[in-house]
């Protein structure tokens, strides 16, 4: 007779939703402190700069986004937090800072923003502090079940050299030690978010490159459906979760 | 370009010890780095930091390459009459911001 134990490391699974913790969870003290006190935080540099974008006038149309949008604080309340969100004439799920480029070329008819750049990341920094406090609550239904499933798909396949998938590190070994740094869940509960290693504000498919460039796998390029689907499983692994962008993250 | 936030209390008591936060935006280039084809880097960052209470300096910092891009500056004085905190970050390719708060003390 032999008795196998099997260890329970192996393969977690997916984490209960009682057990979920945002990636403020895991930092420090002072970290916590540096964004919870917005003249501490320094993602509110890109906030301040993105209401000003918000109201300036660009674009051949002329227009300001407040122009149609009116003030953001109300209209734009919860926005953040229902992204990527599906694009009927697309056909697809969008970002936000797709969303952002889409009412600046078809309604500005202005030239669209490059991704991280400085106006790019104050405009969705703007936006998502109005969704600050609020519920994550991407919208799945049957049109983005799809690339829901294809996020899904993404985030349990093993790739690059390393040959790991997200949920090796994200699902199964979170709250753990990698070299110095403690693995998070992968919730993105704070994007666009103030990173102390980037000294700079940086949009969830930065640090979804980063994790790629981690794993030694080609990195998506921004804004490639690969990476949207990502983001929209991710939003959708952390719906209910507080919103609490620009956060700050070690 | 967001310049500045200051965190400052609008109001305090006579002799009151009050906290300042101040929060700059600005990229600290340390002017160690290297691009990818080995051209240096030129150094920007911000060289002082100066904070005046009605025309009197009452605290000053230097900033060195080491220090992280958008520098958090947090320092304490004493109220002791109504009027203007006054700000000043200089620094380096003719760098130069100013930022003024009012304080009522009573």
């Amino acid at each position: 007779m032999c008795v196998v134990v099997l260890a329970a490391s192996a393969s977690a699974g997916e984490i209960p939703r009682a057990e979920r913790r945002s990636g403020s969870d895991f930092m420090s003290r002072e970290t916590r402190a540096m964004q919870d006190d917005d003249t501490a935080n320094p993602g509110m540099l890109w906030v301040l700069e993105g209401e000003s974008l918000w109201n300036k006038k660009t674009g051949d149309a002329g227009r300001a986004c407040a122009e149609c949008h009116g003030d953001a604080r109300a209209s734009m309340k919860g926005v953040a937090a229902r992204h990527p969100a599906f694009d009927a004439t697309r056909g697809r799920p969008v970002t936000l800072e797709q969303r952002v480029n889409v009412c600046r070329t078809e309604r500005q008819k202005a030239p669209p923003l490059a991704y991280e750049s400085r106006e790019l990341l104050a405009l969705t920094a703007y936006l998502a502090r109005q969704s600050r406090g609020l519920p994550i609550d991407v919208a799945t239904d049957q049109r983005t079940q799809p690339f829901l499933d294809a996020g899904r798909a993404t985030f349990y396949r093993r790739q690059g050299q390393l040959n790991l998938a997200c949920s090796q590190c994200h699902d199964d070994n979170w709250g753990r030690q990698l070299a110095g740094n403690v693995v998070p869940q992968a919730h993105p509960t704070g994007y666009p978010l103030y990173r102390l290693e980037w000294q700079s504000l940086g949009s969830l498919q930065r640090r979804l490159r980063n994790c790629l460039i981690g794993i030694r796998a080609e990195p998506y390029e921004y804004g490639a459906a690969e990476l949207v689907d990502l983001e929209l499983f991710l939003m959708w692994r952390a719906r209910g979760m507080t919103f609490e962008a620009p956060a700050v993250r070690p | 370009m967001a310049s500045a936030l200051i965190n400052a209390p609008p109001r305090a008591k006579r002799g009151e010890i009050i906290e300042i936060k101040t929060l700059i935006s600005h990229p600290m280039e340390t002017g160690y780095r290297r691009t990818q084809l080995g051209a240096l880097v030129p150094r920007d960052i911000i060289r002082l930091f100066v904070c005046t209470y009605n025309g009197t300096e009452v605290f000053r910092a230097e900033l060195h390459p080491a220090i992280a891009a958008n520098p958090f500056i947090v320092f304490s004085t004493v109220a002791t009459e109504s009027g203007t905190l006054a700000f000043q970050w200089t620094g380096d390719r003719g760098f130069s911001e100013t930022e003024s708060v009012a304080i009522t003390v009573d």
